[in-house]
């Protein structure tokens, strides 16, 4: 009996070997079955996604001459975890830098404020661009230092020291940068200034990824399922330029020392073929890691290098507006082509005097265009200003005149593909009723009819009022994109924007600015090769004044028209007129002649003294 | 020859084909954890000699041919030299930590030429065999014997003590998993019982202790192990003091025990459960006090009943059940004491075990990437070479004692539940063939391994899977190397070769 109940002690036994199993298997069951929360666990493990940089956009001009395009860089990464017990001193030695530096540069990774996406286990940058030979000094050493690793990148090169304010730059992302679109994680670059940071959505691509297999100590062992996952970065879309590289290359040339902006644009279709501002600085430094010290020597230049004056610049148009008055007054009626009003040495009414310099009188239009007659259009505006059968006040005219004005594109940003256009300034009566507390009249605003006075606008501006006259009436939003690879740019670019004024009226300003330079103001921009119409500015300011031209060419069918803004140039003829002479003959020539090329050659040379001028 | 034929006719196919499938599946274990990514796949680099994997071949084949040849032996050899055997590999253990060279703290390995081996891998079968040598001597008598049993118990005593010398904890407490077979052959079922309750107080009480309830009065683990021992005393008092239990017995007054089993009974699980009950339901809903000390004394005062009853009734188990009560209170008592008396990095394995330790890159770091190579396996796994934890070493030791993680990560649920059933018809074809023994010797033999195999399979997959503390010994058939894999070969061919003459005896 006893010897059974032993005997059934073999149940007890088979029954606990039994639980043990089942117990096992249902806790296997729980492990890999019930969630899938080991399974990311073992992919977190293993598995390192490794960003594949896309190639950048490169960026050509007209023509397609190469302007912009990549080279390899190397940025150093850094894995806090595995970075412990690192030689610091060799390491800084390395790669040329302090101490201090290292200790910093590790404080800012480590700080989740500025660096949001921090992690110890993933890549960090440490320090970014090196030079391929800096890179392979560091590169001999790196087994020295785990945790830190190259991360192959691209950085912007640029071809040629011009159009520095165009092309823009590129740099590492901010704070704000990463806020605004997920898209970038600390370390990435992102376009700045220029075209390289309106057009940053194509040029950037589109970032990839390949999964790698990572054992335990972060090596890397090969491609997860032989690259079957991996994503191929999308490389981002080539730009090319409407800029004409040698028109470009001109311009800049001409203005070296002296401060101002040239602005040319092709009238049919809107196209800006050349955007010159000055002072400039060489877009080649501004690369790698110098940008950083380069830009802020820049910034702190007096003659702002960094400003785009061509958009950023707002200016009195001077002379220049008038031909939109012209247009304006002819279109509401004001004056015929034939109104002729006196001129004797300037505008006088009561105790103001608008003075001008020593030309016939009366004249009627077009030779006031021609000789820019002060008198002419300070009597225009004072007339439909004080036209009570069209307008019931003043105000009331004031605001129709306003209306014209912005139908050119004057007073608002005309929305160029730049970033940190201006708008100018065109005043309307809700300012003056403010300013000049209510009780102001034409003629305390006369000022505003030759181009001063409140009145500013920015060279592009000008550039377009002269396109818009070539044009007869419409202009089509400057621009200076052309073409976006495999992508359309923004239908804005092909609209045509129409004026308040009929094309009738452009006509005869045209024959009065082609009068300008047959025998007017612009006399020097006369060529025999085509017929060249043109207006100067002479834009008062506090100091000496400002030299200006707005033209285009040819009369009919134009190719081009430009504006020259030359600061304390001077009269309009002094730098104005030469320079846009110049300008038109290189983009509808192809060249210049032998003689313009020793008139480049000489203005290039001259230089404006600012020292007197307070900036 | 004759005796070759009826070897070979009457041996267990059954266990054999066990035995050659978990080889196989070891060696592929084997394959996935030793691959070196970007190594080739093809079987001829697998088995080259250079790698692990060839290596295991080489002991899986001089395996099989040891079985063949431990099949060919007379198997009264085993019963004649039993005692010679266990006496040679007591003093092989005695001399091993003078000879050892020192391999991660360990002074279990001997070097013979080339290859190292280790003598406790080998001590268990010579244990094994002096244990079925001396039970099965004449007369012999475990049960009522404390004499034999203690006998017993100092035979398994003294290599556990020696392995323990070398530093290999692990591969001592496997001799614990022998009081199995002396279960089976007469120990008192209550010495069983009084060890699972002892590792249960500690277990809970460790687990729990820092744990606070009732408004952070209260240890969780206090409660827990006092309201354990109020239910063990009652399993007790019902299956050793019940009337029908105590016919037979020394105990007189059948009358008076069944009125002193009801008062036993309603006094405990009454009086000592339902103040208990109560006690929680008003700490947690009037009033959050801590009720810790309440349980102690209901504990205290239960066997101080029991102790009143049993010398009121003379009946003496009362008194044994209160002893055990109180001894339950001490042992909990002395966990924490225990605890600081281990070595740090075992105090660190019990705790990571209790859960007590979170830290992953600690000493939990095995086991939670042991975990998470099992659980990515999935349904059916990676695929053979295709896990990824353990081709990139994120799991550590995992051709040795995580091996199973492999078999969890390519071969996934399917694969690893296999190899988990494979052991259970292991573990019941060796009862069935131990209790199919005409002698005690080949009985306890058999039991012997059944008893070495749960424990090794118990402790290591368990490691795996995150229910057993990490206690380094080796999965049968899987972990890699020679002395293991010979080992148990050993162990389970002396069984069956004992077993494949049984027929000699019924002729």
């Amino acid at each position: 009996m006893a010897n059974n109940t032993l005997s059934n002690r073999k149940y007890v036994l088979g029954f606990s070997a039994i639980l043990i199993i089942a117990v096992y298997i249902v806790r296997l069951f729980t492990l890999q079955l019930m969630s899938d929360d080991y399974k990311q666990r073992a992919d977190s493990n293993a598995l390192m996604r490794r960003i594949q940089f896309p190639a950048r956009g490169a960026i050509t001009d007209r023509n397609g001459k190469l302007l912009v395009y990549n080279q390899p860089a190397y940025d150093i990464m850094v894995i806090m975890q595995e970075q412990l017990g690192v030689d610091t001193m060799d390491l800084c030695n390395s790669l040329n830098i302090d101490t201090a530096w290292y200790r910093r540069r590790m404080v800012e990774i480590k700080d989740r404020s500025r660096n949001p996406g921090y992690s110890p286990y993933t890549q960090q940058l440490f320090m970014s661009q090196l030079s391929v030979e800096e890179f392979s000094v560091f590169q001999e050493k790196l087994f020295h230092y785990p945790g830190f690793y190259i991360q192959k990148r691209s950085i912007r090169q640029y071809s040629y020291p011009y159009a520095a304010h165009i092309l823009g730059d590129v740099g590492e992302v901010n704070l704000d940068d990463i806020k605004k679109d997920d898209y970038y994680r600390s370390g990435d670059y992102i376009g700045k200034q220029g075209v390289e940071r309106s057009y940053e959505q194509q040029l950037r691509g589109i970032k990839g990824s390949e999964i790698l297999l990572r054992d335990v100590h972060g090596r890397i062992k090969g491609r997860y399922q032989n690259g079957k996952y991996d994503i191929k970065p999308i490389p981002g879309k080539n730009l090319t330029l409407s800029i004409d590289f040698e028109l470009q290359k001109l311009g800049e040339r001409l203005m070296q020392g002296k401060l101002g902006s040239i602005v040319a644009i092709e009238p049919s279709t809107g196209e800006i073929l050349c955007m010159v501002t000055s002072p400039t600085f060489d877009p080649r430094t501004m690369v790698g890691r110098q940008r950083g010290k380069k830009h802020q020597e820049l910034a702190r230049d007096p003659m702002k290098p960094l400003l785009n004056r061509a958009i950023m610049g707002t200016y009195p148009p001077g002379s220049t507006f008038k031909t939109s008055q012209a247009l304006t007054f002819l279109q509401e009626g004001i004056i015929t082509p034939q109104t002729a009003y006196p001129c004797s040495h300037g505008f006088h009414y009561g105790r103001l005097t608008v003075g001008c310099h020593g030309h016939g009188s009366p004249l009627p239009l077009v030779p006031s265009i021609a000789t820019s007659c002060n008198g002419y259009f300070c009597w225009g505006l004072l007339h439909m200003f004080n036209n009570r059968k069209n307008y019931k006040s003043t105000q009331e005219a004031m605001t129709v005149w306003k209306d014209y004005m912005v139908s050119m594109g004057f007073g608002y940003r005309l929305g160029v593909d730049l970033p940190s256009e201006a708008r100018g300034m065109i005043p309307n009566a809700e300012f003056y009723n403010k300013h000049l507390s209510n009780s102001w009249s034409g003629l305390s605003v006369i000022s505003i009819a030759i181009g001063q006075g409140e009145v500013t606008l920015t060279p592009l501006q000008i550039a377009n009022l002269g396109a818009t006259i070539a044009n007869r009436g419409w202009y089509i939003t400057p621009h200076i994109v052309k073409e976006v690879q495999d992508d359309t740019i923004a239908s804005i670019y092909h609209k045509r924007l129409f004026t308040k004024v009929s094309p009738i009226h452009y006509e005869t300003v045209c024959d009065g600015m082609e009068r300008a330079v047959l025998g007017g103001t612009c006399r020097s921009a006369y060529t025999s090769q085509y017929v060249t119409c043109g207006k100067t500015g002479t834009a008062q300011n506090r100091g000496h004044d400002h030299s200006v031209f707005m033209g285009f060419a040819p009369k009919e069918k134009p190719q081009i028209a430009v504006a020259v803004y030359v600061e304390n140039g001077g009269w309009g003829a002094t730098y104005g007129v030469p320079i846009g002479a110049l300008i038109m003959e290189q983009f509808i020539n192809g060249h210049l002649s032998e003689a313009s090329q020793q008139k480049a050659d000489a203005f290039a040379n001259r230089r404006i003294d600012y020292t007197g001028y307070a900036r | 020859m004759e005796k070759q034929k009826s070897i070979f006719a009457s041996i267990d196919w059954v266990t054999i084909f066990i035995y050659l499938a978990l080889l196989a599946l070891g060696w592929m274990s084997i394959c996935g954890a030793c691959y070196e990514y970007g190594q080739p796949r093809d079987i001829l680099a697998l088995a080259s000699f250079d790698t692990r994997t060839g290596m295991q071949l080489v002991w899986i084949g001089s395996s099989i041919l040891l079985a063949t040849v431990v099949l060919l032996l007379d198997d009264r050899l085993y019963d004649t030299f039993a005692y010679l055997i266990y006496g040679i590999f007591i003093i092989l253990l005695f001399i091993t930590p003078f000879l050892a060279h020192d391999i991660k703290g360990s002074l279990s390995w001997i070097k013979i030429g080339p290859f190292s081996f280790q003598s406790a891998e080998f001590a268990k079968f010579a244990t094994a065999l002096a244990l079925a040598k001396f039970m099965s001597s004449y007369g012999f008598k475990l049960q009522g014997s404390w004499k034999n049993l203690s006998l017993c118990i100092t035979l398994l005593i003294l290599p556990m003590a020696l392995i323990v010398m070398q530093k290999e904890t692990g591969s001592a407490l496997v001799y614990i998993s022998f009081f199995l077979m002396l279960y089976r052959e007469g120990m008192p079922g209550s010495i069983l019982a009084l060890g699972l309750s002892a590792i249960a107080y500690v277990v809970v009480g460790l687990r729990f202790a820092d744990e606070m309830v009732f408004g952070e009065t209260t240890s969780l683990g206090l409660l827990l192990v006092m309201a354990l021992i109020v239910i063990f005393v009652i399993a007790m008092i019902i299956s050793y003091t019940r009337p029908s239990a105590l016919q037979g017995s020394a105990v007189g007054e059948i009358r008076n025990a069944s009125q002193t089993y009801r008062r036993a009974l309603l006094d405990t699980a009454g009086l000592g459960l339902g103040t208990m009950l109560l006690l929680v339901l008003f700490a947690h809903y009037i009033q959050p006090i801590n009720i810790g000390p309440l349980f102690l004394a209901i504990c205290v005062l239960i066997s101080l009943r029991l102790l009143w009853l049993g010398f009121t009734s003379h009946i003496y188990r009362y008194c044994l059940i209160a002893v055990f009560a109180v001894g339950s209170i001490g042992i909990f008592y002395s966990a924490n004491y225990m605890l600081d008396h281990l070595k740090e990095h075992q105090r660190a394995r019990v705790q990571e075990l209790l859960g007590l330790r979170e830290d992953p890159n600690g000493v939990g770091y095995n086991v939670i990437q042991a975990k998470i190579a099992i659980g990515s396996g999935g349904l059916e796994g990676k695929g053979f070479l295709q896990g990824t934890q353990t081709k990139l070493r994120y799991v550590p030791e995992q051709e040795t004692d995580f091996i199973f993680c492999t078999m969890g990560e390519e071969q996934g649920f399917i694969g690893s539940a296999i190899v988990l059933l494979l052991f259970l018809a292991l573990l019941l074809r060796l009862i069935y063939l131990a209790e199919r023994q005409p002698y005690t010797f080949g009985r306890v033999y058999g039991y012997c391994v059944f008893s070495v195999f749960l424990f090794h399979v118990l402790i290591n997959i368990g490691m795996v899977l995150g229910l057993m503390p990490v206690i380094g010994i080796p999965l049968p058939f899987f972990s890699y190397g020679g002395s293991s894999l010979w080992g148990f070969t050993l162990l389970l061919f002396i069984f069956l070769g004992i077993d494949a003459s049984r027929v000699r005896y019924q002729r």
